[in-house]
């Protein structure tokens, strides 16, 4: 859930970016991109709309972040999901049940590879790296249209050895710089994951993306949609919450 | 010898009564030679066809690897030293890579092992030569194994999208397509395992050269000595679960036994307290002619022991030819009938051993001995006047 608040504000971007990127200054824009995703402290609501093979489901869940390095999300609903938590710290990721199980489970392994909550995302997209001009080189390939917004067409390829996906496609919003899809490809090439941005609001000086959707091109179904319902930024959040103590409490 | 003979004909002259003693006494004693050599045959079975197409002659570890445990398959990888390199060239090993991956089948998602192996290898009995069968460029070959097949319902021929991350941890995925499928035994080999060209998964995770475990050549004499990379692993290691689970089976079927054996031991003991009981006077003569008591003693007890050797005789008469007929025509198992972990194949045939049968007649004849002469520990008491007049004491 922390990779899909840290999506959602990586996609967001401050209201008064309106000066122009000159073409072939992507690797500007990821700056910017990365810029605009710093945050020091949220707490955010959100729900997640999973539309697999076997029907539609409906999580919510709370999430307070530090940074990009923590994150604890408690799942409010349905009821069969409320109540576990999911604690990430850095590289480790821990997944906690309540009673009658009252388990915590360490997510390493295979284990990463397995579905957050039977959504689209896996844990392991949870523990990528969202600093892109560390990670990618871009070149701007053009503009389009993508839903009646002027974008750039970004084209990223990886600048390291370790990074998951070797290359990714972005369509970032010209005025707003805001990545409105995304495309993320397998070093053969092979399209792995898509995300859009449906609907965006502005949150004190930032846009921040309120409806998208985040898709496994591997699996069929109609994909995962989140929605944020509220954020809020520089609030206090103790650091006790970051400990797997927090989890059982 | 005179003992002996009397002690005969006081059995034979009981009839009916030492008859059923015996057939009962036999039909345990065939019995549990039988039970013991279903167990026998199922652990030779399953240990032969894991030497066939898994195990081999004794395997080399990565150092990391641990089948049971995932979380080490990714770190489980290196180079081979230059003595397992060498037993590879001399056709004397293969090495096997595994890694972890995930297939698309009809767009559900599906986690299973790759496991690179060397088509052209000798050392186990999969079909890696399937391997070496044509596919579209950039399609990678595949060999699976039944229950894969019908858990991720791929048939021959069929292309499935597999992804995986490379050494690096780089996404990666292409088409693989299902070149054969195979029948075994041995899950191991089967569930959840797609088996690929060794150098094309070697390519495609970025680890030339490296290999998860090495599978010796049966009969290999010269096993070379392990290093800190790779650790090897003995009969005794890669069977030690196979061995277990026959273990507590056998224990299980011994309660089994026990009731049994209880049973037709119950009877003997039974016999003797009546005969003890009935036969006070023909005691009593025996003692007044000069026999001693422990004479006495001894024919009771020879008498009982008797059934349990007529009953061995017996057993032998029937028992032989319907065991041999079993080892030759196996038991018909219901087709991928689960025991206790591992599938025993569509015939499952029982090993005799001559240690069972030892074993099994000198279990019987003791017991029977020992429940014979507990009967007979009331003569010790016995005054010869009081036997003659029907009496005990």
């Amino acid at each position: 859930m922390k990779k899909i608040i840290s999506l959602l504000i990586l996609l967001g971007l401050g209201l008064s970016a309106q000066e122009q990127i000159p073409a072939g200054a992507g690797e500007e824009i990821l700056k910017k991109i990365d810029a605009n995703r710093v945050i020091d402290k949220a707490v955010s609501v959100s729900t997640m709309i999973i539309h697999s093979r076997s029907g539609t489901r409906t999580i919510k869940s709370k999430v307070w972040s530090e940074g990009n390095e923590k994150a604890l999300v408690e799942f409010l609903a349905p009821p069969r999901e409320k109540g576990k938590k999911m604690l990430k710290l850095g590289k480790q990721l821990w997944i906690y049940t309540p009673e009658p199980n009252d388990r915590i489970i360490t997510i390493s392994g295979h284990l990463l590879r397995q579905s957050v909550m039977g959504s689209d995302l896996s844990y392991e997209d949870m523990m990528e790296s969202d600093m892109l001009a560390q990670d990618y080189r871009a070149i701007v390939r053009g503009k389009e249209k993508y839903n009646n917004r002027e974008c750039w067409v970004l084209e990223l390829t990886a600048r390291h050895e370790d990074v998951a996906y070797y290359s990714r496609k972005l369509w970032v919003d010209t005025e707003r710089y805001l990545p409105l899809k995304e495309e993320r490809y397998a070093r053969s090439g092979k399209l792995l994951k898509k995300a859009e941005i449906h609907e965006v609001f502005p949150v004190d000086d930032r846009w921040y993306p309120k409806h998208m959707t985040f898709k496994d091109m591997l699996v069929r179904g109609e994909g995962t949609e989140f929605i944020i319902e509220s954020i809020d930024f520089g609030v206090a959040i103790p650091d006790y919450l970051f400990t797997k103590a927090a989890l059982r409490k | 010898m005179v003992i002996l003979k009397l002690a005969f004909r006081n059995i034979t002259h009981a009839g009916l009564r030492t008859w059923l003693n015996v057939f009962i006494l036999s039909f345990a004693f065939v019995l549990i030679i039988w039970v013991q050599g279903l167990y026998e045959g199922m652990q030779r079975q399953v240990i032969r066809d894991m030497q066939a197409i898994e195990v081999g002659g004794g395997q080399f570890w990565q150092r990391n690897y641990d089948p049971y445990d995932p979380l080490t398959l990714d770190d489980a990888h290196a180079a081979l030293s230059s003595e397992l390199q060498h037993l590879v060239q001399n056709g004397n090993a293969t090495l096997v890579l595994i890694v972890p991956a995930a297939i698309f089948p009809e767009g559900r998602v599906q986690s299973v092992i790759l496991r690179g192996i060397d088509p052209n290898q000798k050392i186990v009995s999969l079909p890696s030569q399937e391997l070496t069968n044509k596919v579209s460029p950039g399609v990678i070959p595949a060999v699976i194994g039944s229950r894969m097949a019908k858990s991720a319902n791929l048939a021959k021929d069929e292309i499935v999208t597999v992804r995986w991350r490379d050494a690096n941890g780089v996404f990666d995925a292409a088409e693989i397509q299902i070149v054969a499928i195979f029948n075994t035994h041995i899950q191991t080999v089967d569930v959840s395992q797609i088996w690929v060209p060794l150098q094309r998964l070697q390519e495609m995770v970025h680890m030339p050269g490296e290999a998860t475990y090495v599978i010796l050549k049966q009969g290999l004499n010269n096993i070379p000595p392990g290093s800190p990379d790779w650790i090897y692993r003995d009969y005794d290691f890669l069977f030690a679960d196979i061995n277990n689970i026959v273990k507590s089976k056998r224990a299980g079927s011994s309660i089994f036994f026990i009731i049994l054996m209880a049973m037709a031991l119950l009877a003997v003991f039974d016999t003797q307290v009546l005969a003890i009981f009935r036969r006070r006077k023909e005691m009593g003569t025996l003692m007044a002619l000069g026999m001693t008591r422990r004479w006495v003693i001894s024919l009771f007890t020879l008498e009982g022991s008797l059934q349990g050797l007529l009953a061995i005789l017996v057993g032998a008469v029937y028992g032989i030819p319907f065991l041999a007929f079993q080892t030759k025509v196996g038991i018909s198992m219901p087709q991928a009938v689960e025991q206790g972990g591992f599938n025993l194949g569509a015939t499952l045939y029982p090993v005799y051993s001559f240690k069972l049968f030892l074993l099994t007649t000198l279990f019987l004849f003791i017991s029977v001995v020992i429940v014979s002469f507990l009967p007979t520990r009331r003569i010790s008491k016995l005054k010869p006047t009081d036997a003659l007049r029907g009496k005990t004491t």
